[in-house]
């Protein structure tokens, strides 16, 4: 069952079954296919799979290669790594030389929850989406990876694609296919807009039911691409409600509400705030969802923004 | 493997002079640049891309064409003039070099210049590329070949020896990289700031097939890249021992010229050295 599994099991079963519909998607890994579980893929064609070793860097400049000579490289690391240790590969070969690679950060956020800061991810998007030419985007739920796989093969261009370890609450039906840069309104409302994504999604669907519990009507609205933003979504959704929380499980710096920060104070000016990470280090834990509650990304997190944010309306 | 005649020799000894004054005019022109290393690669390039390369300029994404990575990217003088030469680009481009319309960028740019396999300019990324185009091409089916060129003080950077093991480690005999040993990096001599040696140790150590030869000879050059077209199962590396500033006095072995731009003066002299020409098989 889908609502059963974590994100990179779906990742990776998803990416092994797409491979057979096209055969220039290859596969690398830099010593955690076993985790990413690219190793479904890896078993299944084990001549369009490169298992590089630790070495990260290599992992982006291979796959460019690869790329140029025709295929279309999913890269798959730790977000951590990917994102931080080969950052200057992934800016100057792929993004600068817009070859057509697919970065997938996995254990993003803080879903490596047992391995601690070192191997969760919280600064990943601030760094993918300050890339020129590169396409940022965090999947909500399990449907919706599978579903973006083949989007984002079939798309020309750079791509980052964001994976949790952990399961997230399935959120969209089976079948929909997502479009790259075009927000989701997941629920109508007139007091405050929740705009979210990835494992936060899911999180802010039940803030939205709890909030219409107190009488309070919310706007959620699924911000799956961070680059190319959704500006109009954004907006629409600022002009209807008057008043934004966005919730993320990343850094408060550079990431959604970052991005929505700097589309409303430009284009539609109203009371925002933020749920994410407050600009600090996660730390061990024995348990992904509580480490989430921990670090101030829970549901009554969400709940708490919103009431604030309708005070400053 | 074919015989080079010495009248072919002396063809390609003329067209990497030529490439050294007009490397030297597109630096001083520009008012920056990097003659050392473009000066030290002159007859590499010339070999590559007057001998050795299959391309066909007029369709620079052919997809037989052999690929040539300047992983030493800041050498795109020399890169520059031989390809216009060859005829990617008018020649009168390299006038424009560096101007904020021109396709030619500081260092070489794949979105912006027709014929540029790839984008370089930080050092290292251009073996472990070359490996997944050699790879690339292996899955194909495709018989190109992928050529790197390195610099000296670039496989300092760890990223090189990681490339040089996906390469060994999938038996990429299809590629071949050339190493610009000219012992001279920015801050002084190479066997001063990060010792190399001993380098032919390190690359067998690494599986690779070693030849070295006097990178200034073309003979040399065009038999080592024969003779990498030749081994099974191993990626081949051809050191190459050069002089940075080749063909200027001045600036020969002298790390100040690694980057620097002569003044009116030293560009009449250095212009004056290299119509007269040297002797390259030193």
């Amino acid at each position: 069952m889908m609502s059963d599994i974590p994100q990179r099991e779906a990742y990776g079963h998803a990416l092994a079954a797409y491979g057979e519909v096209n055969p220039k998607v290859v596969v690398l890994d830099a010593d955690t296919s076993s985790s990413t579980l690219t190793h479904f893929f890896g078993s299944k064609f084990p001549d369009r799979f490169y298992n590089v070793g630790i070495a990260e860097p290599c992992m982006v400049d291979f796959g460019v290669g690869l790329s140029l000579g025709g295929f279309v490289p999913f890269v798959n690391a730790f977000a951590a790594f990917l994102s931080l240790r080969a950052v200057e590969q992934v800016r100057t070969c792929v993004a600068y030389a817009e070859t057509n690679v697919k970065l997938v950060g996995h254990y993003a956020g803080v879903s490596d929850y047992k391995d601690g800061p070192t191997h969760n991810c919280v600064v990943d998007l601030a760094v993918m989406r300050s890339l020129p030419n590169m396409t940022v985007i965090v999947p909500a739920d399990n449907h919706q990876i599978v579903q973006w796989i083949p989007v984002i093969a079939e798309y020309e261009g750079p791509v980052y694609f964001r994976m949790s370890r952990d399961k997230s609450l399935l959120v969209h039906p089976v079948d929909v296919k997502p479009v790259i840069g075009k927000a989701v309104t997941l629920r109508e409302g007139s007091d405050v807009a929740l705009i979210a994504n990835g494992a936060m999604l899911g999180r802010t669907l039940l803030a939205a039911d709890r909030l219409a519990q107190m009488g309070i009507q919310s706007r959620v609205v699924e911000v799956h691409t961070l680059k190319p933003l959704d500006v109009d979504a954004i907006c629409e959704a600022a002009a209807l409600t008057g008043a934004i929380v966005t919730a993320e499980e990343h850094t408060i710096i550079g990431g959604l509400g970052s991005a929505v920060a700097e589309a409303i104070a430009e284009h539609y000016p109203v009371p925002l705030q933020r749920v994410g990470i407050m600009d600090r280090f996660p730390v061990t834990a024995k348990d992904a969802e509580l480490l989430m509650d921990y670090m101030g990304l829970s549901v009554d997190d969400i709940v708490k923004a919103a009431t604030e944010v309708i005070q400053r309306k | 493997m074919s015989y080079l005649c010495e009248s072919r020799i002396l063809e390609l000894e003329e067209i990497a002079r030529q490439l050294r004054i007009e490397s030297i005019k597109m630096i001083y022109k520009r008012g920056s640049g990097h003659p050392g290393g473009a000066l030290s690669a002159a007859e590499i390039i010339a070999v590559l891309f007057f001998d050795t390369l299959n391309l066909d300029p007029k369709n620079p994404k052919w997809e037989d064409r052999d690929r040539f990575f300047l992983s030493k990217g800041h050498a795109s003088a020399v890169l520059y003039a031989a390809m216009s030469k060859r005829g990617f680009f008018p020649e009168e481009d390299l006038t424009h070099w560096g101007e904020l319309d021109c396709h030619l960028q500081g260092h070489p740019d794949r979105v912006k210049t027709p014929g540029i396999e790839m984008s370089a300019g930080p050092l290292g990324h251009g073996l472990a590329v070359g490996a997944g185009n050699a790879m690339a091409a292996r899955k194909t089916g495709k018989k190109y070949r992928t050529y790197v060129l390195l610099g000296d003080g670039e496989i300092q950077a760890g990223i090189v020896w990681e490339g040089a093991n996906v390469a060994a480690k999938y038996h990429l005999n299809n590629l071949t990289a050339i190493l610009d040993y000219n012992d001279v990096q920015l801050d002084g001599a190479v066997h001063d700031i990060m010792p190399l040696d001993p380098l032919a140790d390190k690359w067998r150590a690494f599986n690779w097939h070693v030849i070295e030869i006097n990178g200034h000879n073309i003979r040399q050059i065009r038999e080592a890249l024969d003779t990498a077209g030749e081994i099974h199962n191993q990626p081949t590396i051809i050191i190459a021992h050069t002089t940075k500033g080749k063909g200027i006095s001045y600036m020969e072995n002298d790390a100040r010229w690694h980057g620097a731009v002569p003044k009116p003066d030293q560009y009449e002299q250095a212009l004056v050295e290299l119509k007269r020409g040297g002797n390259y098989d030193e």
